[in-house]
């Protein structure tokens, strides 16, 4: 829509506005109702975080909040004084930059791989299977690893027949890094191929054969070209993950906790649940979740800030 | 086809790469090949195999008909399949009307409205807060609880608005002209061209569904009411075992192996079925909510 229309949408009276927009209104009500209830509103429910919050003091969650005692930043401190909450702020940090290194190329060289396949039978059928696991459940992708790779599992049981001692990987919080990254990649690469596929199809046909013509090779022409073409998804898929640093694939730890140990698989989520859940200390919990909320907001905003410095048009534009 | 001017590949080169594409496949295949077989296995081929089954010798489909005949396995398909309808009905009604409410730069509210959607991915509750709020209002232990906290999906909702936008805009004023009212026009105009993003978005919503486990795990006691997630957990990962109906079919029962990875191959058959026919429009879909959003 151009902005000549749009002005003149917005330069007509409310009340004759409203008489034309109500049915849109109404249509966008229940999506906007169902937000301020389960997002907006417990959004403002984090205030449990500076009460001594007490799900007793009520016959309802409400009550309870207007009857909880207010007790400042205590829960802050209590927070900052748990050892526990600092290995899981470290394993969750370690492992986001294992993944950023390990992980996020393995899509844009697999993109880069299809692409150049000139089958289209072959590349469709490699997509459709490659893309698959992306919509397993964690509980399913970890059944699949105990199945292949865990003590009862289909390499443990071919090794033995072979009379070699098989290796503890699913309990072994040593290669726990690896096994969780592993995961991942069996989950999603395929998935995140898609985005960079796209992005490939976008580029200049034209450009490629100028740079053969001046006597540029393939491998120059995907350095020249190619990856040129691609920075822009890059440099946006690389500020979404470190907006989000502060979040790994939670449930995959949750189901993994017990199998490997606290000390390895304790992520910031997993420490949430665990030390507010299960325990009923809500206060405490909030005051974890606000935490990583509030690192989270600032490590978006500071990203998108920094591609905007590189000349990038980030994840929403300068205006 | 290969354009004139590009290099022929060298047999080494082309080998490397069908390796590797064959590699990936594979790494995907085989878990489920195993899981499929080893269901269909009988006890004499598991224990001949030492435990899972790679070569199929025979079909044996006791263990399916152990999950399907009644118990708990049965009854968490059931509700997950309920849950799945339900939710991706739920959904769909809420996030479609909403994207076309809020396509129209200039219409009432627009500007706030759309900032309220769009906030959320910025501005989360964390899971505290969410769980004080979801058993506050009482869904603890109600199937709605799956549903209604996660029932609108913003970045589906910008993939569906962005796709409304898209469409030519002659064609709705004309309708207008006509005199036809907004939901009418929603209704037989617009989503008619958009099979496309609705099919892509649906499947999204749907597979979040078939998937929900943390939420039960959060807010579902009762095990009459667990999705099938939540079972496969507790009798996969924690080696609980689930009631079955077995006595009834009075011969042995199949093999614990076979059983287990029956459940497995019923968790993901729903998928894939369903995918590869969403499959194609995959790129248009989410590329739109990339880039737009």
């Amino acid at each position: 829509m151009t902005r000549v229309a749009v002005e003149r949408r917005r330069r007509a009276p409310l009340r004759a506005r409203l008489r034309r927009d109500w049915p849109l209104l109404v249509m966008v009500l229940p999506g906007a109702l169902l937000l301020l209830v389960f997002h907006y509103v417990p959004t403002l429910g984090n205030i449990v975080a500076f009460q001594d919050y007490n799900p007793y003091l009520g016959d309802s969650a409400l009550q309870a909040l207007v009857n909880s005692p207010f007790i400042g930043l205590d829960n802050f401190r209590a927070l900052f004084a748990t050892p526990a909450f600092w290995d899981a702020l470290w394993n969750t940090l370690s492992i986001t930059a294992f993944q950023l290194v390990f992980f996020f190329p393995l899509p844009i060289a697999l993109a880069l791989l299809l692409d150049s396949v000139l089958s289209r039978r072959v590349r469709t059928v490699v997509q459709t299977i490659v893309y698959l696991p992306h919509f397993f459940s964690w509980v399913l992708v970890v059944t699949f690893f105990v199945q292949m790779l865990g003590g009862a599992g289909l390499l443990a049981q071919e090794l033995r027949q072979a009379g070699v001692n098989p290796p503890e990987i699913m309990t072994n919080p040593d290669t726990f890094l690896l096994l969780v990254t592993a995961e991942v990649v069996w989950k999603d690469v395929g998935w995140g191929t898609i985005v960079f596929l796209a992005a490939l199809s976008t580029i200049d046909r034209h450009l490629y054969e100028a740079a053969a013509a001046d006597g540029a090779g393939r491998w120059r022409r995907l350095w020249h070209v190619t990856l040129p073409g691609l920075r822009p998804v890059i440099v946006l898929l690389l500020i979404l993950r470190l907006g989000d640093a502060l979040s790994v694939g939670f449930e995959q730890f949750l189901l993994q906790r017990e199998a490997v140990g606290r000390q390895a698989a304790e992520v910031l989520d997993t420490f949430v649940y665990y030390h507010a859940i299960t325990t009923g200390d809500y206060g405490f919990g909030a005051a974890a979740g606000l935490f990583k909320a509030a690192v989270g907001l600032v490590l978006i905003l500071l990203a998108n800030k920094v591609a905007h410095l590189f000349g990038e048009r980030g994840v929403y534009a300068r205006s | 086809m290969r354009p004139v001017w590009e290099e022929k590949p060298g047999v080494a080169g082309q080998v490397a790469k069908g390796t590797v594409l064959t590699a990936v496949v594979l790494v995907v295949v085989v878990p489920l090949w195993v899981a499929l077989v080893t269901s269909l296995s009988s006890r004499a081929t598991i224990n001949a195999a030492g435990g899972l089954v790679v070569v199929p010798r025979g079909i044996d489909v006791s263990a399916y008909r152990i999950i399907f005949s009644g118990g708990q396995i049965s009854q968490a398909l059931w509700i997950s399949t309920l849950v799945t309808v339900v939710g991706t009905l739920v959904s769909l009604l809420v996030t479609i009307p909403a994207a076309y409410g809020l396509s129209r730069p200039g219409s009432v509210g627009h500007r706030g409205l759309l900032f309220f959607f769009l906030l959320t991915f910025l501005v989360y509750p964390g899971l505290v807060p969410s769980y004080l709020v979801v058993t506050g209002v009482g869904l603890k232990d109600s199937l709605w609880a799956l549903i209604l906290p996660s029932a609108i999906n913003v970045f589906n909702f910008v993939v569906v608005r962005a796709f409304f936008q898209g469409l030519p805009s002659e064609l709705l004023d004309s309708a207008r002209v006509d005199g036809a009212g907004e939901f009418r026009i929603l209704w037989r105009i617009v989503l008619p061209l958009s099979k496309a993003v609705v099919a892509v978005v649906g499947l999204f919503y749907a597979v979040g569904y078939w998937n929900v486990w943390f939420s039960a795990l959060l807010y579902i006691d009762d095990n009459e009411k667990f999705p099938i997630q939540r079972v496969l957990q507790t009798f996969i990962l924690a080696g609980q075992t689930p009631q079955t109906s077995g006595t009834a079919v009075g011969t042995a029962l199949p093999p614990t192996l076979a059983i287990k990875m029956a459940v497995v191959v019923v968790t993901v058959a729903p998928i894939a079925a369903v995918y590869p026919f969403v499959q194609r429009h995959f790129t248009r879909g989410v590329i739109l909510g990339a880039v737009k959003g």
